[in-house]
């Protein structure tokens, strides 16, 4: 059985003072049931996370206890990934027709501050001052740069197209067009990352609706079908964050093998796809994950960025809603964010940063802590 | 009369002469680790043995910690004192590339390749006056 996706919802990136992530969370269900033309009462399942706002099964406090079967699922920058995936299981196995995938969150401002031993290191690790994923996007880009011969102006040139999709952008939290200048001189963060090339934990909400593909029209004249839905964790060797010490080989990340799954899984190649959303923590994971995806060669980003090859009426629009650079990062909600951006623009609904041409296939894949990558492909 | 002891035990040999860092060897794959931990993250085996990893290396990549971080960052630093340090993974002679701290802290000052040696620091003091150990990596001298 086939899986669509008939039904958007999002409550705005950034700050929103007067709600909490759980009501958040509700305005996006709400939005995506409507979107649907249906009601919370249809729904057979739902699979849900946030990080820091409670359980999202709270949800049905707000949206009614109809008694469906309701999931949390906590996996990190990779929740909204992985409860898009076990949606996705539960259709096609037949188990369900119809439910509800949906994320928020709710941020303290500033760098988040994770606590060693919840993840199996010691106290020392964090008081001597590494715990900082910070560090490690700089650390990561840093020796990219040197392997790859990727420059400085590249990184400025994600950020700078980051923010121009995110003036297109009316649910983005950053909805200012920065200029050169302003990103080149902002103040460093960790070398070579300076404030304008790192995202933001934030607020927000994003939900979907999912159901069988042969009942899809009775929700939406026009659904997304989701091809594939893959979840990778790290082999040994992969570079990744909050590490200690690394072997000697550096083995292939995550998304690599994410990425190759994903597109064996769903029969097409990445000369297939029109439109793409990769995991931008910062401007470097941009970079790097366009080739880790297999969109390119490593140190082809620096040429493809040159000639415009990720904008929008490029050969590959990248982030056409300005990623999380623009929108910040709710970590439940991120990840289902990037999948809503791909089904607006194959619905052909992106208004101003509407990608040209009618674009059929699109690819989503986001990238989080300790190492864990969620590939989707979808199609009109 | 204050003393200085490692924050964490089992990092490094101490007290030393010339302290390196302490790691473990899988007897089954010889893959290493640091910190010391009793199962391989290679192979799944549990057959470890204790390893001295040195103290010298070369700078695999590096960046520079601008700001004071949160806790659980924990020094005797304020806002007012702290001083940006450098963060970097060496690369050893084994071959295992350690996370360190890092006493240059510019980027005029760090490049990749550069070879570094251990040095052990005070992270702090402790309720008696004791300093509180850790390691870091600083710049080697070139030895054409």
């Amino acid at each position: 059985m086939d899986v669509a996706i008939v039904g958007l919802g999002m409550h705005p990136f950034g700050r929103t003072p007067s709600m909490s992530g759980l009501e958040q969370g509700a305005a996006a269900a709400r939005a995506a049931l409507a979107d649907a033309g249906t009601d919370f009462k249809r729904m057979e399942f739902a699979f849900g996370g946030s990080q820091d706002s409670g359980n999202a099964d709270s949800l049905v406090n707000l949206l009614g206890l109809t008694g469906l079967q309701f999931t949390n699922v906590a996996n990190g920058c990779a929740t909204g990934g992985s409860s898009l995936n076990a949606a996705y299981s539960a259709i096609k196995s037949g188990q369900y027709d119809v439910g509800l995938v949906v994320g928020f969150d709710k941020h303290d401002r500033g760098a988040f501050n994770p606590k060693p031993a919840d993840w199996g290191l010691d106290d020392w690790y964090g008081e001597t001052g590494l715990m900082l994923t910070t560090q490690y996007f700089g650390m990561k880009i840093q020796r990219y740069m040197h392997d790859h011969g990727i420059s400085r102006e590249t990184l400025i040139r994600v950020a700078e197209k980051a923010f121009r999709n995110g003036s297109l952008t009316p649910t983005a939290w950053r909805q200012t067009a920065l200029s050169w200048e302003e990103i080149k001189n902002a103040p460093m963060v960790s070398e070579p990352l300076n404030k304008y090339m790192f995202c933001s934990p934030a607020e927000g909400g994003c939900a979907l609706i999912v159901c069988r593909a042969d009942i899809a029209h009775e929700f939406h004249p026009k659904p997304i079908y989701l091809k594939t839905a893959v979840v990778r964790s790290r082999n040994y060797g992969s570079f990744e964050v909050f590490s200690p010490s690394q072997p000697t080989e550096v083995a292939d990340s995550p998304t690599v093998t994410a990425s190759q799954a994903a597109f064996e899984l769903a029969g097409v190649g990445p000369g297939d796809i029109d439109v793409a959303q990769l995991q931008d923590t910062e401007v470097g994971a941009e970079i790097m994950h366009m080739a880790e995806n297999g969109f390119c060669a490593h140190g082809d980003q620096e040429q493809w960025l040159a000639d415009g090859v990720t904008e929008i009426g490029g050969k590959l629009p990248v982030n056409t809603d300005g990623g999380c650079l623009a929108n910040g990062e709710p970590v439940g909600a991120s990840g289902l964010r990037q999948v809503h951006e791909i089904c607006v623009q194959l619905r052909g609904e992106g208004g101003a940063r509407q990608v040209p041409n009618e674009p059929k296939v699109g690819y989503t894949h986001v990238y989080g802590a300790p190492g864990i990558s969620g590939v989707n492909i979808l199609a009109r | 009369m204050p003393d200085a002891k490692p924050l964490h035990e089992g990092l490094f040999s101490w007290p030393a002469l010339s302290p390196s860092l302490i790691g473990s060897r899988c007897l089954d794959c010889g893959e290493h680790t640091f910190p010391s931990q009793d199962a391989c993250r290679a192979c799944s085996g549990q057959n470890m043995a204790s390893a001295d990893l040195g103290n010298q290396g070369t700078l695999w990549t590096w960046t520079v910690q601008s700001f004071m971080p949160k806790t659980p960052y924990h020094t005797d630093e304020t806002p007012e004192t702290f001083r940006p340090y450098g963060v970097g993974y060496v690369e050893l002679a084994c071959g295992l590339k350690v996370e360190s701290r890092l006493k240059e802290n510019t980027p005029e000052e760090l490049k990749i390749g550069m070879p570094m040696k251990l040095e052990i620091i005070s992270v702090r003091k402790d309720d008696d006056g004791n300093d509180l150990l850790t390691f870091q990596f600083c710049a080697a001298e070139e030895t054409n």
